[in-house]
């Protein structure tokens, strides 16, 4: 199973390899492949890019989008920034992490939902923001938060 | 650079180049500087040290501390000194009272996660951040305790940003909590090492330095040090100074690994070494270092030193200790009986590339001028012997062209048969910088070595040959130079013998020579090879850098000739940046050469049958020396097996492991009557040896060692001989025991003997190398501070002459009993035999030798990773662990010879280079099979190894 992970992850490298800086858009692609970028696959896509694999890492570990762990099936992030703690996202935080039973970057125990921070996704006059995986939404609640995670990812 | 104690001014920023230069004022005072210099460079030339952290001269600069902020007439606010560059008619001032408050503010933030335990850090007194605690004059602290990176517990439970000390590397240790995230260890890793092995993990106060994603040991990481010598706080700091303290002095020295040659101070404390630390001044290395000169000296000190001379009638006998004076005794008898019974010419000598020039000069004179013959050889008889006839014969000098310097000049750079990321670390590095900035790379090697794919480098054409093709390849590529017009016509004119180039023009101008040719021999596409060769005759300044790879075939010095060819057909001679530049194994192989080792010639390389040069000697020393050449290693022990040549001299070589065809050098061995061994363990030889005298390390003696680059520098004793002798007193105990009379009182003495004798040394003396720090021969009246680079106005032997290079393979040829091509090669972190490297903590890194085979050799054979295999060849087995690797191509396999239980030399042919001798270790057809373990040779060896060490307890 690693070795056709890496395999592939070496055929998404060489694919964008021509690209002028081609790191972020391979971790993105490899990203949308398995939900995550492996560590494992660091070293064969240092290899494809003329890279090391410390500067992947270093890359990765930079944005907090790139996950190097599977994540849930879907991915929920909550708006914690100033226009939505004003709106009472803190709260909003909090409700989720009690019914999801989660802290923040937890998935939960069935491997349905993962709850990510986020700081600002430019939604502030509808706050409080989050996303579902890549879709926007404004005025949210727990409520409507919880159903729209777990919709389809039972 | 950690330079409280023992400082050696930091720049804070690199260097600049420019014909033109800008004038500014700083606190005042005017300064000139090139064009591009940077204000704190500026002003700390002109004696002004402005505040810094994240800036050293090493790296360049990212003005992340904040704290060399400048103000600026005319200019807004304050900008960082180190990335803002020097302009004509600026005034800057370094100390305001808002640049006080300023930095006072940036050090409060950073102390408020830093912790305050200086009295029982490592770095205590050597310590920057320290510095500029006291520089800026911070007195308190405001910020109230909270998050940070030092406490291992907050508020009753462990605190999660803490992260524990990385022990993993033997050498140094990684403490996070000790860190300001100046990333000045990071940049050193990519700017200064090259290997991208460190990283920024995570971001903002989050941010760490990480070594990827595992630990040190087994990261990337190659153990450089650079980023410990970047680091300027305890973060990552050497394991010595956490436990015997900072030192108090240092001594400016020379590495004894490799043909590099890298200036270090040795940092001492009393007669204790603590450091090696690569010198910022040191020509060769420029301020760098690898794993082995910098950390790899603990064998120095090894409790397996022999510490006294020790003697025995039979080697079947255990060790005697004796006193030197019986020793010497005992020997000059031995050697003096052998010569009254079987001839002046019954016994001989093999001085050291180990040892420095003025101790292999005086071996040399004890063989000529007491022993009374030329029986003198040395380990450039099994590396670098074709180097010194090929170059001699083309060029007219048997030395590389360039200095290390020269590669910041080359645009292309072919490096066939060399691996210098493992064998010369410090170069590889260099070349790597050079190549980041754009120079184009061709490797020619049977395998895929690290630089032919790495971390931003990649090979433009990696050429891999069958092992043994050499001339073919590169006779294929002087085919494509010559018939497609890519000759330098105007060099040649000028330069070169007109009808030796107009016959080789001719010569290699055949078609079956050509690259289509030769494809099928070689294996490499003929397509690649016409790249190839136009990027070297077209891509501008292009320069040649080759090892054993090249030398150590049938065809050495053929190839040796076909290298120097494509330089001269190209005009790459005689500038920077191009050039013919072998990497020398041995840190004074290149100086063991020019001494005289050789049994043909006299010191500089002046032939016996020079009655003019062996007048000299003769006049000086009162001896008649023989016109007749003497015997080479492998004639002696040709000659020892029929017992007419008995005593043998070895200083600080291990001929028993390093030479070919193992048995053959312990059958030779074994005939002796009188072996003397003079090293620093109990070598291999040694238990063939009937006398033993202890040697000293290069830390206990003074000398001068010469590098690659024909750079003399400066060995300096550090520390007291442990034996209480220099091997220079040991090798003039010995003259004087059989009658000579010597009387040098100190090394200095025996170079002005040389600067006396040998004209490319006329100039050289040890004031002119403490003025100069280094010189490179021809030092003389014509060039009094030495030659960087040769053949500037012409070459040595007047014209240049071309060879032609016919190719002959060898007769070790594959066949059904023995399909696959064996080849021999070093690991970064082993040196050589051994002898040193497995005596240190190095073997962290390599415990044992692996033979590297593809996975389809492997498949058919049903070898898997790790399994026993057995090596055989014509010439003998041996068995060793292999690794599955697609580093060499189907057909070829490949292993080290570092370890003794391995006598990879027991595989290895008789075949050598027709003109030199050279051993054929490149290529060795072989057969490998599954195996239970050790072979039946291995154990009786290692029996034998074992009953001819025992040393009796000394007598009461």
């Amino acid at each position: 199973m690693t070795t056709d992970i890496i395999a592939r992850c070496r055929g998404i490298a060489a694919a964008h390899a021509h690209l002028d800086g081609p790191l972020l858009p391979v971790l993105h692609a490899v990203q949308e492949s398995f939900g995550h970028v492996p560590v494992a696959a660091y070293p064969a896509l240092a290899e494809e890019l003329g890279l090391s694999a410390a500067e992947i890492h270093g890359v990765v570990s930079f944005y907090p989008d790139f996950r190097t762990e599977p994540g849930g099936r879907r991915v929920l992030r909550v708006c914690r920034a100033e226009a939505c703690q004003a709106m009472g996202a803190a709260a909003l935080g909090e409700d989720l992490k009690a019914r999801l039973g989660v802290e923040w970057h937890g998935t939960t125990e069935d491997g349905a939902v993962t709850l990510e921070p986020a700081y600002c996704l430019g939604l502030c006059a509808c706050a409080p923001a989050a996303l579902v995986d890549d879709r926007p939404l404004g005025r949210v609640t727990a409520d409507r938060l919880e159903r729209l995670a777990r919709e389809g990812s039972a | 650079m950690k330079d409280f104690i023992l400082p050696d001014a930091d720049f804070g920023t690199p260097a600049r180049r420019s014909d033109k230069t800008v004038t500014l004022t700083i606190d005042g005072t005017d300064v000139t500087v090139p064009e591009g210099t940077s204000v704190m460079r500026a002003a700390a030339m002109a004696g002004i040290e402005i505040p810094k952290l994240c800036a050293t001269d090493s790296l360049e600069p990212i003005g992340s501390c904040r704290l060399c902020m400048v103000e600026i007439e005319g200019r807004r606010g304050t900008p960082a000194s180190c990335t803002t560059p020097a302009a004509d008619g600026m005034a800057v001032q370094t100390q305001t009272p808002k640049l006080a408050k300023l930095r006072r503010g940036v050090m409060e933030l950073y102390i408020s996660d830093h912790p305050l335990d200086c009295l029982t850090c490592a770095a205590n007194g050597d310590c920057q951040l320290q510095d500029m605690a006291g520089a800026v004059g911070l007195r308190e602290v405001r910020y109230t305790p909270g998050a940070n990176h030092f406490e291992t517990r907050q508020n009753g439970e462990a605190n999660p940003r803490f992260e524990a000390k990385d022990t993993s590397n033997p050498y140094f240790t990684y403490d996070p909590a000790k860190c300001i995230a100046c990333f000045r260890c990071v940049r050193a890793c990519e700017e200064v090492q090259g290997t991208f092995a460190l990283t920024v993990e995570g971001r903002g106060f989050a941010a760490r330095i990480a070594s990827g994603t595992t630990d040190f040991l087994s990261s990337d990481c190659v153990s450089c040090g650079a980023c410990v010598q970047a680091c300027p706080t305890a973060t990552l700091q050497e394991n010595a100074v956490i436990e015997m303290g900072t030192p108090d002095r240092a001594i400016v020295t020379t590495c004894a690994y490799c043909g590099v040659g890298c200036s270090f101070r040795a940092e001492m404390k009393g007669d204790q070494l603590v450091r090696m630390v690569p010198w910022k001044d040191g020509k060769a290395n420029r301020g760098h270092s690898c794993v082995k000169g910098r950390f790899a000296f603990g064998y120095a000190a090894h409790p397996d030193r022999i510490q006294s001379p020790m003697i025995r009638e039979t080697i079947d006998q255990p060790w005697r200790e004796v006193s030197w004076d019986e020793a010497l005794a005992f020997t000059a008898q031995r050697l003096r009986r052998i010569q009254a019974e079987s001839g002046t010419g019954a016994i001989g000598g093999i001085t050291s590339s180990r040892c420095t020039n003025e101790e292999t000069f005086l071996v040399q004179k004890l063989i000529r001028q007491v022993f009374g013959n030329n029986n003198v050889d040395t380990c450039a008889r099994v590396c670098h012997s074709p180097t010194g006839y090929g170059l001699k014969t083309t060029f007219g000098t048997s030395a590389g062209t360039q200095d290390f310097d020269s590669v910041e000049a080359a645009d292309v750079v072919l490096v066939i048969g060399a691996n210098p990321t493992d064998g010369h670390p410090v170069f590889a590095s260099r070349l790597k910088k050079r190549l980041r900035q754009g120079a184009r790379l061709i490797v020619a090697d049977p395998r895929r070595i690290d630089l032919v794919k790495g971390p931003h480098v990649q090979a433009a054409h990696h050429l891999a040959l069958r092992p043994g093709t050499n001339v073919a390849l590169l006779t294929a590529m002087a085919h494509v130079i010559v018939t497609e017009g890519l000759t330098d016509s105007a060099f040649i004119a000028e330069r070169c013998d007109a009808e030796a180039f107009a016959d080789w023009a001719a010569f290699v101008a055949e078609d079956h020579l050509g690259p289509e040719a030769t494809e099928a021999l070689t294996g490499v596409p003929a397509d690649q090879v016409r790249q190839a060769a136009r990027l070297y005759a077209t891509g501008g300044n292009a320069a040649i850098y080759y090892g054993l790879g090249v030398t150590e075939h049938s065809q050495g010095s053929t190839t040796v000739m076909a290298i120097a060819n494509l330089a001269m057909a190209t005009g790459n001679i005689g500038r920077p940046g191009v050039g013919v530049n072998p990497l020398r194994g041995q840190n004074n192989v290149q100086g063991s050469c020019d001494m005289g080792s050789f049994p043909h010639e006299l010191p500089g390389y002046r032939h016996v049958h020079d009655p003019e040069a062996r007048g000299v000697f003769e006049r000086l020393w009162n001896v008649t020396i023989s016109d007749e050449p003497g015997l080479r290693i492998p004639n002696m022990l040709d000659a020892a097996v029929d017992g007419s040549f008995r005593g043998l001299y070895v200083q600080g070589e291990d001929i028993l492991q390093s030479d070919p065809d193992t048995r053959h050098v312990a059958a030779g061995l074994a005939a002796m009557d009188c072996v003397i061994v003079h090293d620093l363990f109990l070598n291999e030889t040694a238990n063939y040896a009937h006398v033993f005298l202890p040697g000293s390390s290069f830390l206990e003696k003074d000398g001068t060692f010469t590098n690659a680059e024909r750079r003399l520098n400066r060995v300096r004793r550090v520390m007291a001989p442990m034996t209480g002798l220099a091997d220079w007193e040991v090798t003039m105990a010995l003259a004087n025991a059989m009658g000579a009379g010597w009387d040098y009182a100190h090394p200095s003495e025996i170079m002005d003997e040389i600067a006396a004798t040998t004209p490319s040394f006329a100039g050289v003396s040890y004031d002119l190398l403490d003025r100069e720090g280094s010189v490179q021969w021809p030092c003389n009246e014509a060039a009094p501070k030495g030659t960087p680079v040769m053949h500037e106005a012409g070459f040595v032997r007047g014209k240049g002459l071309f060879v032609i290079t016919d190719y002959v393979p060898t007769d070790e040829r594959t066949g059904p009993r023995f399909p696959l091509l064996l080849t021999t090669g070093r690991i970064l972190s082993q040196y050589n035999v051994g002898a040193q490297t497995r005596r240190t903590a190095n073997t962290a890194w390599h415990g044992e030798d692996r033979l590297e085979i593809h996975p389809h050799d492997a498949e058919t054979r049903g070898i898997a990773e790790g399994d026993w295999v057995r090596l055989a060849s014509r010439s003998g087995e041996t068995s060793l662990r292999a690794t599955l690797t697609d580093r060499v191509s189907p057909g070829v396999v490949y292993t080290t010879f570092h370890h003794p239980e391995t006598q990879a030399n027991v595989v290895t042919s008789d075949y050598s280079d027709w003109a030199t001798n050279c051993p054929e270790y490149k290529v060795t057809a072989v057969q490998v099979a599954l195996s239970n373990g050790p072979s039946d040779w291995q154990e009786d060896y290692a029996a034998q190894a074992r009953a001819a060490r025992r040393i009796l307890p000394a007598a009461e």
